[in-house]
This record gives structure tokens, sequence and C-alpha cells, in this order.
């Protein structure tokens, strides 16, 4: 059986109802997709299908096909972040990070579709996320940013006194 | 991990029956949302499983004003329909769960893990759907109360129902999105100008409220009605109690929306 990741095909060893989470975690190493509650209820595991949030975790390997699977790792690089990512940094939308990967690919999929920078649709968008720092209003803020086709300058962010603690500059 | 399971990977209906058999010691799975942490958290070791996302089941039709569900048709495809269907599927867990449960799915969900489940067949019911589903001896057709009561060992195909005239859906809020809802209320009304009225979270499936049915004229008698038809339990969504305090109001709430909508 073979999985399409982030634009690589994989021949894949697990059997066809094992999760696509463990087997993206535990045969591919990719590790972006969270393993949380493990059935559904927490949206830390969410990776795109053809575009699509889909849980990993309730996901059976078997039943994918030719599906196209995208984690956070491509939707772009630490040197070439997407325009999601750089929001995420920008407005602090990270904390722990548990939650982050699943955020940022139900968003990223939000704004592809024409999603607004309304409060409520977004909410709405990401209701199946769960931030155990709850840090709901940076992430919505950030994601709204996107949505109005903000830009961001990450050196300032960076620079910023009082974002110092999201690395860079003292 | 188990020794590895016979998987099936049917193309078609009909090999999806076949496959299928009398379901003894299958496990179906469409989308995969109800099935998937059973599997993971080992309290499911499946057999012979059947996985339907290939099976030629999903989709939406149109005949007149004759309307067929595919049973592996993502539950979001109805977020768009008219009440009652359109709100309740609306009112289903979040919207990536919404993207990959299915309408068989739920259907054919009964009471699990402490919560009624099954949300789409007040709905259904209230419609009047007509259930087509196959099993060991062949393929058959039934009103969906009837699949619901007898349908263990079938494979759901599709639902049907004709477009009402009117409808509505009203339900306790949910305290997060991934609550069941804890007691939710649909009705239709049908060109004919007869009304059904159907609860989810009543029992351990859906169910018909013949008793305000007969009452509609007067909602706050219909209310009241509706308790002589079910048998409200505890779980951990709500209380038997607080089950029966509430039902008189979403119906009252439904046959009030229902006015509005004719």
């Amino acid at each position: 059986m073979n999985l399409t990741v982030n634009g690589s095909t994989h021949e894949i060893e697990s059997g066809a109802l094992t999760s696509l989470l463990d087997v993206l975690r535990e045969e591919l190493g990719i590790t972006s997709p969270k393993a949380g509650c493990e059935q559904g209820g927490c949206g830390a595991c969410t990776v795109l299908v053809d575009g699509a949030p889909r849980r990993s975790c309730l996901v059976p390997v078997g039943a994918l096909g030719n599906a196209e699977v995208t984690t956070v790792e491509g939707l772009g690089a630490p040197d070439d972040l997407a325009p999601i990512q750089q929001a995420f940094t920008h407005h602090y939308a990270a904390q722990c990070g548990f939650c982050t990967a699943g955020m940022m690919l139900a968003a990223h999929a939000y704004v592809e579709n024409g999603g607004s920078d309304d409060q409520h649709a977004i909410a709405e968008a990401l209701g199946g996320h769960v931030c155990r720092c709850t840090g709901y209003v940076k992430i919505i803020e950030a994601v709204a940013a996107v949505a109005r086709g903000d830009s961001f300058d990450l050196a300032t962010t960076a620079a910023s006194p009082g974002m110092t603690n999201i690395g860079g500059v003292k | 991990m188990a020794s590895a399971p016979e998987v099936l990977f049917p193309t078609s209906p009909a090999d999806a029956a076949a496959a299928f058999g009398d379901g003894a010691g299958v496990t179906v799975i469409a989308g995969g949302t109800i099935v998937m942490p059973e599997i993971s958290y080992g309290r499911l070791k499946p057999g012979k499983t059947v996985v339907l996302t290939q099976a030629g089941l999903a989709g939406v039709t149109t005949d007149g004003s004759t309307v067929t569900i595919g049973a592996a048709t993502p539950v979001s495809d109805l977020v768009g329909f008219r009440a009652p269907l359109g709100p309740c599927a609306a009112n289903i867990a979040d919207l990536e769960i919404r993207g990959q449960a299915t309408v068989g799915g739920n259907v054919c969900a009964g009471e699990g893990h402490g919560a009624p489940r099954g949300d789409l067949q007040g709905a259904l019911l209230a419609l009047g759907a007509t259930a087509r589903s196959a099993g060991s001896d062949g393929e058959r057709s039934e009103p969906l109360e009837e699949f619901l009561a007898y349908g263990a060992g079938r494979l759901l195909f599709d639902l049907s129902f004709v477009e009402p005239a009117a409808g509505a859906f009203a339900a306790l809020d949910r305290p997060h999105t991934h609550d069941y809802t804890a007691l939710a209320v649909s009705a239709a009304r049908a060109a004919d100008g007869t009304v059904r009225l159907a609860v989810t979270g009543a029992g351990t499936h859906g169910q018909r409220l013949p008793s305000a049915e007969s009452k509609t004229s007067d909602p706050a008698v219909a209310g009241e009605a509706a308790l002589a038809d079910v048998t409200p339990h505890d779980d951990a969504l709500a209380s038997a109690w607080y089950r029966s305090k509430t039902l008189p109001v979403l119906v009252r709430r439904a046959l009030a929306q229902l006015e509005e909508a004719s």
C-alpha cells in the first residue's frame, strides 16, 4: 500500500485498519500530528486529506486510496513559512504547541476555502480543536489576520519588546 | 498488535452486500469516526471488516420530490438541507467530524458510551424516511422505524424521503461541539398536512411521538402528551428528570417553528 504525504510517496507496511495517525508518527516518523485523545475529540492529530481537514486518528490508512495527505511540515519550510505559520508566530498563537499543528492546518483549510475574519465563523471552523493552554484569543486573531490578507514582518515581531520570548532578540 | 483482520474494500453496493453477508462477526467502517476509537483503544478486535469508502454508497440524488441519501454520504453534505435535516446535521460534532462521519454510520449507531447517538434518526423519522438495506435474505425497503427496531444484521444502502412542505428542529444546546445532543425534537409537515414528530435522546434510538402528533393543534397539550411516548433515561449527558422537563418545551418550539415555516 502506498501513501502520499507532503508530496512524497511512501510504501506502507502497517495494516489497512491502522490509523493514519499511527502510520504518520510510528512508521514514517512525522510527529507534527499529535496523539491527544485518539478518539476524535481534541483535533491535535488533524491533517489535510486532499486539502480537507481530517482527524488522522479516525482515518483507517487503507481507506485513503490515492488521497494526498498534508501535515504541517508540508505547509512551509522554516525559511519560507506559510501565511498561517507566519501569523501564528506574529500573533503569539502558540503556547505549549500541542494543538498548534492541527489548529494551523484547520485554519489553513478555512482560509483556502474563502473563510472570513469573522470571529464566530473562525470559532465554528476550529470548534473541534482543543487548546489546553486556552490560548484561543490569540489563535483566532492569527487566523483572522490571514483571512484579511495581512502580511507579517517576523524580524520586527522578534525584535518587539513584548515578544522577546518567542526567539530571536533579547 | 493483533493478527491482521481480513479487510475488504467492495466497489459496488452488490459487492458490499456480498462481503457483508448476514453481518455476523463483520465490522463495517464507513467514515470511521465511531469504529476507529474502538479499535485504537482495543475495545474492538475486528475480524472480517468491510470498508465502504469505495462501495458507491455515497451521494444524494433527487427524483421529483423524493430525496435519496446514500449510506456513505458524509454528514456535512446534509448541512444545507431545509429543516429538520439540515439543522440536525449541523448540530452534529464539528466541521471535520461532519466531513468524515457518514449518514449511515450515524443512523445505525445505537446507544454508546453513556450517550444516545444516532442524531439523524429523529429528523429522518419525522420525514417518514424509508431505509433500503441488504441482509442474508436479500434487499429490503422498509420504514426507518422498522429498520431501527429490526435492522441488526443488515447493511444500510440508502435512506429516501419525500420533501416535506415544512420542517422544524429544536434541540437542547450542546455545552461543547463534541457532546452528543442530549435531546432534540424534529417535526415535518407533509404536503397532505400530516405532521410527524420524532425525538432523539429520549431512548436508545430515535422514536416517533404519536401521542403528540395527534394533538398538534395545541402545542402545549402536544408537548405534555409526548411524555407518554417515551421513557427518558439517565446518562452522562442529562438526567431522566431533565429530559422529561425539557421534552414538552422542545415539542412546543418545534411546532411553533413549523407554524412559522408553513
